[in-house]
């Protein structure tokens, strides 16, 4: 931290601001679509089971359900919070819904249960922020150890399975050839969301809370209504996702999606999302979810264990804040 | 007034201590026999070491979340390093332990400190990049009591005036503490540097290295943990310890470290450390099933966090307030 302000005399103003092309071109996502490309193409050269159909479908299951949170989740960080609960209300609504099987719940049931539970934890989690004014990150590690904890009260070591046999396509159905519902559900999100943020009065305002609370106060912005809602969404996409995996599975044990925060939080921040709010894109967070999704699935076909990728997710984490950060220092140093 | 503050909220959780352990011991006198107590104490060591830890990096607005996986990896790489060298003497091997977890710590500090990211990434980073090192050196192969030296698994449990050698560890931490944190200049500037980093960059402290030098002890005290867990219970696995970071900072809030930094305390640690040591070891006594913990530990943050909230609540000045605390 220094104590050098800003020497505004000497910066240059434009005189036009750059077109939608040139801005494209210098953009975060432009590279990262770079990465996904290569991504793409070296997975293709590693695996010859790489390039097949249903092996491309398999793939994307490894990103849609988190990137449904993620895409809540970009939204919250951008206002400038964080909810590290969301795989803990994962696995709090699937827990519902298995309750809800044993009483003999039907699958328009269970997928309200799911949702409902979601938007309730969501609930929960928004009021304490706002309402009491705590900060998001205790609250959400505290309620992150709260849902997950009710799970393991109600199931202990047992698991919950006995799904409906209609219920299973939400996790494994086709709408068309290869293309999943799982899949289909995660672009339409991807289009609700970029349009709710980049489109609206509401996304609007969440980009204003992030670079500046206190103005965003004073230019009529509800703030604590805000974020209040952003809690609300990120629960319910929790339950979405709660709803898919669950489906997919087949059955709810407490330790359903654990540690997914974290790869949640990675895929938001490499997508380019400032962890301090206030900037990113629904259509980076896409890209990314698709780069995360590619790298996990090429070295799943390499045989790399599940544990040994976790590191790759840290490292990539780390990296993807840290390498801009030591180019631009790199770049201030030349320019002095 | 400040001060006052803080001693009250040491009394009030002492206090809230004291009718936890009274309500248990009406029903169940066993479990305050001085024996018992001993045990409970002795269970907890881990947890008030890191706690302490802990409480310097959230003093200075930091948080360590790769405490449990710093914990685990040096446990992993003392247990391999004593069956590779079985007659390696156990100063060594704690001396292996600490610049170990140091040295993880000051991989923490620095990403922290030069390049500026955010704590939380880093330290989610660094818990998976760990955990998957142990993975990747132990190539998920368990090491048991049988593969390790007697002398190596002796240490933590002999037992010296009465209470074994891992407790009198807690407690000299706990005492080294009370004299780093009250005491020194880098204690002081652990306050500084949370409770005001501009003020403290004009009083001459630098903040990032202070950051630094709080995720060097955290990580120090996780590697001295670390062979102390491995020994004590006589197995080193990939995933021991795991999810451990998140009760070290529940017992930091409970303790009424603010995770805003600048307020905190080594009373405040300790008992926020005992009266989650203590639930944990009620909870089978009074025949609740230990998959209660979990959420009994989140609903304790979250009424820990509520509570430090509204008892520290400024009054006057409305609107500055508010600005100040949007800030």
């Amino acid at each position: 931290m220094s104590l050098a302000s800003p020497d505004l005399a000497g910066r240059q103003l434009p005189d036009r601001l750059k077109t939608p092309l040139q801005r494209f071109l210098v953009s975060w996502e432009l590279l990262l679509l770079g990465v996904a490309v290569a991504v793409f193409v070296l997975n293709s050269f590693a695996s010859p089971y790489f390039l097949d159909p249903w092996n491309l479908s398999d793939a994307t299951f490894n990103f849609t359900e988190k990137a449904m949170i993620a895409f809540a989740m970009a939204l919250l960080i951008i206002s400038g919070e964080i909810d590290l609960s969301v795989a803990s209300i994962l696995a709090l609504a699937s827990t519902a819904m298995g309750f809800a099987v044993q009483l003999g719940a039907d699958t328009p049931v269970l997928v309200l249960t799911g949702l409902a539970v979601g938007l309730a934890c969501g609930a929960f989690n928004g009021l304490l922020v706002t309402g009491f004014g705590l900060p998001s990150i205790v609250v959400t590690i505290g309620t992150m150890s709260l849902f997950r904890g009710i799970s393991y009260i109600v199931l202990g070591d047992k698991a919950y399975t006995g799904y409906p046999s209609d219920f299973a396509f939400f996790g494994q159905g086709y709408v068309w050839w290869v293309i999943s519902f799982e899949f289909v559900l995660f672009a339409l999100l991807a289009v609700v969301f970029a349009v709710l943020l980049h489109r609206t009065n509401f996304g609007r305002a969440v980009y204003v809370i992030g670079n500046n609370p206190v103005g965003a106060l004073f230019s009529g912005i509800r703030v604590p209504n805000v974020k209040f809602a952003l809690f609300l969404l990120t629960g319910l996409m929790s339950g979405v996702a709660a709803i898919c995996l669950t489906s997919r599975l087949g059955a709810t044990r407490p330790s359903i999606a654990f540690g997914w925060e974290l790869e949640v939080v990675t895929m938001v921040v490499l997508g380019g999302v400032s962890i301090l709010g206030g900037s990113g894109t629904i259509p980076g967070v896409v890209i990314a979810a698709f780069v995360m999704g590619m790298v996990t699935f090429g070295f799943g076909l390499l045989n790399v264990p599940g544990i040994v990728m976790s590191i790759f997710i840290g490292l990539l984490l780390i990296a993807v804040i840290a390498l801009p950060r030591i180019a631009r220092r790199l770049l201030a140093g030349r320019k002095d | 007034m400040i001060r006052l503050l803080f001693k009250s909220r040491e009394m009030i959780l002492g206090a809230a201590i004291l009718v936890l352990v009274a309500a248990i011991a009406s029903r169940f006198p066993a479990f305050v026999a001085p024996s018992n107590l001993a045990n409970v104490f002795n269970d907890t060591a881990p947890l008030i070491i890191l706690a302490l830890g802990q409480m310097v990096v959230i003093l200075t607005r930091c948080i360590d979340l790769s405490v449990a996986a710093n914990l685990a990896l040096t446990g992993m790489a003392v247990a391999m390093l004593n069956t590779v060298m079985p007659g390696l003497p156990v100063p060594l091997i704690l001396l292996v332990a600490l610049c170990l977890g140091a040295f993880m710590g000051l991989i923490n500090g620095l990403l922290v400190w030069k390049l500026d990211i955010p704590p939380i990434v880093v330290t989610l980073g660094t818990m998976t990049i760990f955990r998957g090192i142990i993975f990747v050196i132990s190539g998920g192969e368990w090491i048991n009591a049988h593969e390790m030296s007697d002398t190596f698994k002796a240490f933590p449990r002999a037992v010296m005036f009465g209470l074994p050698v891992l407790s009198w560890i807690a407690i000299a931490v706990a005492a080294g503490f009370v004299v780093l944190v009250g005491r020194t200049p880098l204690g002081r500037a652990f306050f500084a540097v949370g409770g005001n980093p501009h003020a403290a960059v004009y009083t001459g402290i630098d903040v990032g290295r202070t950051q630094c030098a709080a995720y060097v002890l955290s990580g120090a005290l996780a590697g001295l943990t670390g062979y102390l867990w491995v020994a004590r219970y006589a197995v080193a696995y990939v995933d021991i310890a795991a999810g451990f970071e998140l009760e070290v900072v529940a017992a930091c809030v409970i303790g009424g470290i603010s995770i805003a930094g600048g307020i905190g305390s080594v009373g405040g640690a300790l008992l926020g450390a005992l009266f989650l040591g203590i639930v944990k070891n009620a909870l089978p006594v009074i025949h609740i099933s230990p998959f209660w913990q979990l959420a009994i530990s989140g609903s304790a943050i979250i009424i820990a966090v509520a509570f430090n909230a509204t008892s520290s609540r400024a009054k006057g000045r409305v609107i500055l307030k508010k600005a100040e605390h949007a800030l």
